[in-house]
């Protein structure tokens, strides 16, 4: 069973799980209608319109052995109901969606999807964090907040149901050529805000490799927390560079001030807890993922690389258009260093 | 044809070079003036076409810049940009390293070409120029040009811009994790136990070792088996002799401290412009730490070790002090 179908990453995995011969039956379940663009990957899932209150009796009639719960949203929608629903959904939809499967029998396999943003944001944070680094303090973003209460919440379940193989996955943001999130909007506009004097270390993975993560966490057994990210950094500025945009350094104040205003009228999606991000930045080790799955994502810089690509127009810079610049620029000094040159000799025979 | 062409072709024309010049003693890690470097014959600083040498630092520097725009460069998983920091930064300390400060270094030879190494140093400078100026020295004196790795504290992290250079040059926040993680991937890391302690006293204090804090860089080096090299850093004393210290204005600036200095802050912004001292950096020889690994949490070998690591550094700053009789001297 999985949860959050009529969103992105919930309807690829569905497709993925029901093209796996090894899984018998997929059953979606969403609150809503999957958008026409999800639709046709999911033919050959069962999908109940339900959220997940209602989860604990579909867990109970189906029977299901694995439940992978994705129905978690990053940002709120000013469309459908703001930060109370996005509560509503990450936190009582995960509450119930567990108490439900604490409750079924047949259950062998939980999926979670967490976030890195679990690790929370301070200026005393080690660089790099491990599964075992623990938040220094609660962090102010809201879906950072909700995501440190979802873990609370597997780790109820983990002490009360120790026979189920419980997964975590910790996912960094997640870019592709076509992924559309928040953070995939932000380096696509031509001018990039950024916090003034900080370089915030970022890391991605891709939406490929975040699908094979947790397909193999449905169909192998993998209990345990996992960092999901590509290895390697790019500095916010080198990958604001590296899209070709231009970056528009601003106070932190002011960008907070003005997300807000932009969240206010609709237009934005940036929150406290990308701002932070940028403030802080947030690396993780993968080895421990590497070593349990066997599969190494591809790393931050290829990630993005692939993102750069579906994204071409609209930049400013590009690589070709520097060097060719580059060029330009070096021919012409050499063609007015050789005619002073020339001139000079001249006038000295 | 050229002189020397015309020469060869002469008849009689023997092989003859000039004898070799006595190579002079550097001073200051610089060579005297009108001198060469030692070991370079006369030959080989022949004019080179000065219009190939322009050309090739255009052709350098653009493509540098290119580099930079088209954001083709690594970084490391601390934020660590080699590039920009052997590129940018080193170039502009080092001239403040030799013609500044005309800094001498001894010891070079105790800090091993490869693996891990905690450097551990004493602080002092009111501004934390010390530790820049250790890393210059290592990058420049070292035959392996290894980069130093240090560790700041929080409030680097805290100040905007400040945070940004910093990660940039490969610092990183003072925490255990941080430190352990760059010994086991054979990174050197420069340490300062004395922390705000050591930058923030008074000149009547100069070169009298402060208090160092829990031992913690003593556990994570045990814990990672690497061993520890005392670093002595004579001259960073006297850049800005802190007379006083305001207090209650440290605190409304939620600063540690508030230096009132001969120049600072009477004259503005040039009061932040080092005196000239003449700085010694003297790298002791390591204390090895794989036998004692199992001892990383025993509190009593920790504070015996930090001990011995305060102590040597302490005698070695009094040897380079009677080497310097004159704080300004040449």
């Amino acid at each position: 069973m999985v949860t959050g179908v009529s969103r992105f990453l919930g309807a690829r995995v569905a497709a993925r799980l029901t093209a796996d011969p090894r899984v018998e039956r997929v059953v979606g379940l969403d609150p809503h209608d999957p958008p026409p663009a999800l639709a046709s990957l999911l033919t050959g899932v069962e999908i109940i319109r339900a959220d997940a209150r209602a989860a604990s009796g579909a867990i109970a009639e189906l029977g299901a052995e694995a439940v992978v719960h994705l129905a978690v949203t990053s940002a709120p929608d000013p469309h459908a109901g703001g930060r109370a629903a996005m509560k509503e959904q990450n936190v009582i939809g995960t509450m119930q969606l567990l108490a439900a499967a604490q409750a079924s029998r047949p259950l062998r396999k939980l999926v979670i999807r967490s976030s890195t943003a679990a690790y929370g944001a301070s200026f005393k944070d080690p660089a790099v964090f491990t599964e075992d680094t623990e938040p220094r303090a609660v962090p102010r973003g809201s879906y950072a907040r909700d995501i440190l209460d979802i873990e609370g919440y597997v780790r109820g379940f983990r002490r009360r149901r120790p026979e189920v193989d419980a997964t975590v996955l910790r996912f960094a943001p997640l870019i592709s050529s076509t992924a559309d999130t928040t953070l995939t909007r932000y380096f696509a506009q031509p001018l990039v805000p950024t916090v003034w004097g900080r370089d915030a270390r970022l890391q991605f993975v891709h939406v490929e490799d975040a699908l094979e993560v947790l397909h193999r966490s449905v169909v192998e057994n993998h209990p345990g927390t996992f960092n999901v990210a590509g290895a390697g950094v790019l500095a916010l500025s080198q990958a604001v560079r590296r899209a070709g945009r231009i970056s528009v350094p601003l106070l932190e104040g002011t960008l907070s001030s003005l997300a807000a205003v932009a969240r206010n009228i609709g237009i934005g999606q940036i929150g406290l807890d990308q701002i932070d991000l940028f403030v802080h930045g947030r690396v993780v080790d993968t080895t421990r993922l590497v070593n349990e799955f066997g599969f190494t994502p591809r790393t931050t810089e290829e990630a993005f690389d692939d993102f750069i690509q579906g994204h071409a127009n609209g930049a400013a810079f590009t690589a070709d258009r520097l060097a060719a610049a580059e060029n330009a620029i070096l021919e012409g000094i050499r063609a007015v260093r050789a005619s002073a040159t020339a001139a000079a000799g001249s006038e000295k025979p | 044809m050229s002189q020397e062409e015309d020469r060869r072709t002469l008849p009689g024309h023997v092989d003859f070079e000039l004898p070799a010049e006595a190579s002079k003693q550097t001073v200051n890690g610089r060579h005297p003036l009108n001198g060469r470097p030692p070991g370079v014959a006369r030959a080989d600083v022949r004019p080179r076409d000065a219009v190939d040498i322009w050309d090739r630092r255009v052709a350098r520097g653009l493509a540098f810049l290119r580099r930079r725009l088209a954001g083709a460069y690594e970084v490391d998983d601390f934020g660590f940009d080699v590039e920009l920091t052997d590129g940018v930064f080193y170039p502009m300390l080092k001239v403040l390293y030799r013609d500044w400060f005309r800094t001498e270094v001894f010891g070079i030879d105790n800090v091993p070409d490869a693996g891990g190494g905690l450097m551990v140093g004493n602080h002092s400078g009111t501004l934390a120029l010390d530790a820049m100026m250790l890393s210059v020295a290592l990058r420049d004196q070292h035959p392996k040009d290894r980069h130093l790795r240090l560790l700041g504290a929080d409030l680097v992290f805290r100040v905007p811009v400040m945070s940004e250079l910093a990660r940039k040059a490969g610092v990183t926040v003072a925490c255990n994790p941080d430190a352990e993680r760059l010994m086991s991937s054979g990174e050197l890391v420069g340490v300062f136990p004395e922390g705000f302690k050591g930058i923030g006293k008074r000149y009547a204090d100069r070169y009298k070792l402060q208090r160092f804090g829990r031992g913690g860089f003593v556990s994570a080096a045990l814990r990672t088996g690497t061993p520890i090299i005392p670093v002595a850093i004579v001259g960073a004393e006297e850049i800005y002799p802190m007379l006083a210290d305001l207090k209650p204005l440290a605190r409304l600036l939620g600063v540690p401290y508030f230096p009132v200095t001969p120049t600072f802050p009477w004259l503005g912004p040039l009061g932040l412009i080092p005196l000239p001292s003449k700085w010694l950096i003297q790298f002791c020889p390591p204390i090895p730490t794989e036998h004692l690994t199992e001892f990383a949490d025993d509190p009593m070998v920790v504070y015996n070790l930090a001990d011995q690591v305060r102590e040597t550094i302490q005698t070695t700053l009094h040897g380079l002090l009677e080497k310097r009789p004159d704080p300004f001297g040449p």
